[in-house]
């Protein structure tokens, strides 16, 4: 096995007795992407001289056993939305290609404190408005275990890194499932905290009440160092929970006795793919051998998590992304053309005596503002931003918004219920394996459905896992999804651990 | 000639005098170089989370219930979405439907009594963050606009009132108390010229005609920057709709809304161009922040720690102090330091009606004609004191008190030093009967006119008196000669 191919918990072991140096495990990382990110397309940035030179840094303390922090000398990808000081970051969005934020975000800063090495930044769908990696402004992400296919998104570049062996850890978002979709598309383990958990200061947001940063990696125990380093309140997010963050990679160990794990009725309707839903059934029969009972359950409302989803979220992102307007900062329409743009809309009304169209004609600020967000942003960004002011604009509000805000309550609601039942909740994580690049590009609906086993745990708040649990016959990964209750992120890694454990399929990895 | 009503309400918005921002922690003091008190989060940078500032929501809320507010138990932040260079996001974080408080009061009154006193009713009032600041070169298309963003983020508090004033005097005594409400309970510094106090009009006449009552379209008055330019606005506005209603005959819902600016030069005010009539500002609850719960008892403790408000004050002074209305309103009017010396000068020498005019005549005069304060005046309210038990006593008299009390303030010297350098002795009784008795003997003519009823012959006496003797107490004199002259034979 290669040295890129081992899990970072793996890495720690050797780093920490002396017999790996971070300098020569980040060289190798460094090397694999020169080898195979042309390919894939993983990253828009990678920073090798800082990388090197931080984990010559790192192993010079640990040589010298001076304290060093929880993933000291692991490289890691860090998805391009979360700011770091004096770093570009992009959003994958022309309107922040030059963007440098002044402050770091919570989760840079408590990575770069656990001497985490960033090796860098990972591609994604734009402003995280999608679920296949193709919405980025700059370039597509490929799966590495078929590069014709998407590593799904919006983290793509995070999990497309991980299982192609270019990053053992990464960081992704998930707003609707962009952690865990392309964790399942990709065959890694992608996890999404509970609503809070991880601070969100420094995380460009899409929308601000589903959005949650989490971890990438080959294996749950990696999954559960990684969140445990970042996980925690923050005073600079006032969303964040004040409650203390259990040590998930000392517990992941431990099996749980007598679990009950809830399979949701509504999840095996129509749609799922045949090879999908064989592979989650024997993943049950596993559960099983393991001691664990299965239990039918209802979540009535989940037929309209998606609707709910795709009202709520584009409301909050058109309100997040009204800031891009090419005042303050990032992208700004070219100046002159503007101006002459409008003198010649000018002349051309006047010339043809239209006086309404002469009172209508912007001035220079509005039509300043239009070209720029028409230039900045992409068009699934545009579709959102439009979606969420139709759904906030006066006479609409009722019949959408604050209706998705009830079904959200109601969606809530169904959780709490079936948690009274289960410990955790198990079924597929996509209808089907990772689609064709461009398959979906024509028909946002389509794509939008693909996020229909995961938006209700951003909808509800609660913690969501997947893990690789079988192979399609074409050889692509398939993902089985866990949900616990909030805060309830220990039994999650604990349960997802002993599937692990009993299976092979997290050893897999990607042929490039 | 048919008869009108003036209805006026009013939008007053009153930055809080915190030392941090709304939701960050940026100084909010006054006249910075541009741009020089902005941090990631007030200027609006990607992945930044507004933290709310708790001293700005205590402040709110102490305003709120010093205007009888009610205090919902749940209030929450809504973000009011538009486009505008100055306010970086795009949007305000503000309160929408369920603002920290509402319907609350405010009573006014005229001690000259130009109106009846009235309760005018409060509707709301909440929190939000200001805007920036925007420099305009208007010329279209062409020309820079400069921002500076070292208000925005200021917690500003937005008080909405009824449409309960009747006249533009009644919006000025609505203003005014409503500052010296603010100013006692220490919330705001007030300062127009600085706009920590801005005031919007809303304005419209409801007409008596033969079909009935007419109202006529409602007229938002802006860019005063004195309460005196908000009664002059008003006034204008009310003739202008007068004028407009005759020539139009135009009705309350003809016409949307319309704002008008306010030029103080030229004192007319001057239509505004409509910007997106009606616009939709998309609000909806902002979810980066937590709502505010506020416990009755939170309520109950602010009530508690607001000490005497000027209403309340007023009160007292008349019932326990004896004073008339126009003196305690005078006296509340100044604010509560004056308020203190004058009680101060009350107890010290058990007279109030004494230290209620020395305090609104001399000092109020003296604080008005000199650079002092009350905190700097150099005479202490216990050294006033003692100057009012010198007169009481006759050891000053009466006619002298304003000249030692001048001197006190220039010198600033006691009540005895005073004296002294003004030469003022008490004049002994015996040496002021000798006084009398050398004086009615060279002037027996006015022995005679006062026997005749002719009291005032007196007068010349205190004269001659006051001639030889300058510390003589004129009111002492009189009362001597006259007794004198009865005694005699
Ligand atoms: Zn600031």
């Amino acid at each position: 096995m290669a040295l890129f191919d081992q899990t970072a918990t793996e890495h720690l072991k050797g780093l920490e007795s002396g017999a790996l140096k971070s300098v020569e495990l980040t060289q190798t990382y460094l090397d694999r992407i020169r080898a195979v990110d042309n390919r894939v397309g993983a990253f828009l940035s990678v920073d090798a001289d800082g990388a090197l030179k931080r984990a010559e840094e790192i192993d010079e303390r640990r040589a010298k056993k001076q304290r060093v922090g929880r993933l000291a000398g692991l490289p890691l990808a860090v998805k391009d939305i979360l700011c770091e000081r004096g770093k570009v970051t992009t959003c994958a969005s022309r309107m922040l290609q030059q963007f440098r934020p002044p402050y770091d975000a919570t989760v840079i800063a408590k990575l770069r404190e656990a001497d985490a090495v960033f090796v860098g930044r990972t591609n994604m769908d734009e402003f995280a408005m999608g679920g296949s990696t193709e919405n980025s402004a700059f370039q597509v992400t490929r799966n590495p275990w078929d590069l014709e296919r998407s590593p799904g998104g919006s983290s793509g570049g995070s999990a497309a890194a991980v299982a192609a062996g270019m990053a053992p850890l990464a960081i992704g978002t998930d707003t609707g499932g962009s952690i865990r979709q392309p964790a399942g598309l990709c065959g890694v383990v992608g996890m999404k905290p509970t609503y809070g958990r991880v601070s969100r200061f420094g995380l460009i947001a899409f929308a601000s009440s589903l959005d949650q940063i989490g971890p990438f990696g080959q294996s749950v125990e990696d999954a559960a160092l990684l969140l445990e380093t970042i996980a925690g309140h923050d005073p600079r997010d006032t969303t964040s929970l004040d409650v203390p963050v259990p040590a998930y990679s000392q517990s992941v160990n431990k099996p749980l006795a007598n679990l009950r794990i809830g399979w949701v009725r509504e999840h095996f309707g129509g749609g799922l793919d045949k090879e999908v839903e064989s592979a989650v059934r024997a993943a049950f029969e596993v559960y099983k051998s393991l001691g664990a009972t299965l239990h039918e359950i209802s979540l009535p409302h989940s037929k309209y998590a998606v609707a709910t989803y795709y009202v709520i979220a584009p409301s909050e992102a058109s309100s997040n992304l009204a800031r891009y307007d090419g005042v303050h900062f990032g992208y700004r329409t070219d100046e002159k053309e503007m101006l002459a743009e409008l003198a010649a809309d000018r002349r051309r009304l006047e010339t043809a005596g239209d006086k309404a169209g002469l009172e209508h004609l912007d001035s220079a600020l509005v039509r300043m503002y239009r070209r720029t967000r028409a230039e900045g942003f992409g068009p699934e960004v545009k579709r959102r931003i439009m979606l969420g002011t139709y759904a906030l604009s006066a006479g609409y509000y009722d019949a959408y918004y604050l209706k998705a805000l009830k079904l959200r309550r109601l969606i809530r609601k169904d959780f709490d219920d079936a948690f009274g039942k289960v410990d955790l909740i198990a079924g597929p994580i996509t209808p089907a394996p990772a689609f064709k690049i461009g398959e979906m590009s024509g028909d946002p609906l389509a794509m939008y459905l693909v996020d229909i086993y995961t938006v209700s745990a951003n909808l509800a708040g609660i913690p969501g896992l997947c893990l690789p649990c079988g192979r399609s016959q074409a050889g692509l990964p398939i993902g089985l999804q866990l949900q616990a209750p909030a805060l309830e992120e220990e039994r999650l890694f604990c349960g997802a651990r002993m599937f692990e454990q009993a299976t092979d399929w997290d050893k897999g990895r990607a042929k490039l | 000639m048919s008869d009108y009503t003036t209805i006026v309400g009013l939008e007053v918005h009153v930055q809080l005098a915190t030392a941090s921002k709304l939701f960050c922690g940026c100084s909010t003091k006054f006249g910075a170089e541009p741009n020089t008190q902005t941090c990631p989060v007030c200027i609006g940078l990607p992945g930044t989370l507004p933290v709310m500032n708790r001293n700005a929501f205590q402040l709110a809320l102490k305003t709120a219930v010093a205007l009888n507010c009610e205090i919902p138990a749940y209030t929450k932040w809504d973000r009011k979405q538009y486009y505008y260079p100055d306010l970086p996001k795009n949007y305000q974080i503000s309160q929408y439907d369920l603002p920290m408080s509402q319907h609350g009061y405010l009573d006014i009154g005229d001690p000259k009594g130009a109106f009846e006193p009235k309760r005018v009713r409060i509707l709301r009032a909440h929190l939000e963050e200001d805007a920036g600041k925007s420099l305009h070169d208007e010329v279209a298309g062409k020309g820079d606009s400069l921002i500076d963003l070292n208000r925005t983020g200021t917690p500003l508090l937005e008080i909405v009132s009824e449409p309960d004033m009747r006249s533009p005097l009644e919006a000025k005594a609505f203003l005014t108390e409503l500052k010296l409400l603010l100013t006692y309970i220490g919330v705001s510094d007030c300062n127009m010229q600085e706009g920590s106090l801005r005031v919007d009009a809303n304005v419209n006449l409801h007409i008596d005609t033969a079909e009935g009552k007419v109202a006529t379209p409602i007229i938002e008055i802006k860019n005063m920057n004195s309460f005196r330019a908000v009664e002059r606005a008003l006034e204008y506005e009310v003739g202008r709709q007068w004028c407009e209603w005759q020539e139009t005959h135009r009705k309350l819902g003809d016409a949307p809304k319309q704002t008008r600016g306010w030029d103080d030069v030229a004192g007319v005010t001057r239509g505004q161009r409509s910007k997106e009539e009606s616009s939709d500002y998309r609000y909806f609850p902002d979810p980066d922040l937590a709502p505010v719960t506020v416990g009755p008892q939170d309520a109950a403790a602010i009530r508690e720690s607001l000490g005497e408000l000027p209403a309340a004050l007023r009160g007292r002074l008349e019932s326990d102090f004896g004073l008339s209305a126009y003196d305690a309103d005078v006296l509340v009017n100044q604010g509560s330091p004056v308020v203190t010396y004058f009680l101060d000068v009350a107890k010290f020498t058990g007279d109030p009606k004494a230290a209620a005019n020395w305090v609104t005549q001399d000092v109020l005069r003296t604080l008005k004609e000199s650079e002092h304060t009350i905190e700097s005046l150099p005479v202490a309210s216990s050294a006033l004191a003692e100057l009012i038990r010198k007169v009481k006593a006759g050891e000053v008299p009466s006619s002298r008190a304003r000249e030692v009390f001048q001197t006190m303030v220039e010198k600033r010297v006691d009540v005895a030093a005073a004296m002294q350098s003004l030469g003022i002795a008490a004049v002994d009784e015996g040496e002021l009967i000798a006084l009398c008795q050398k004086l009615l003997a060279a002037n027996p003519k006015t022995i005679s006119d006062v026997r005749a009823g002719k009291l005032q012959a007196v007068g010349a006496l205190i004269g001659q008196a006051k001639k030889q003797n300058p510390n003589v107490d004129p009111t002492r004199f009189r009362e001597l000669c006259l007794e004198l002259i009865e005694k005699a034979p």
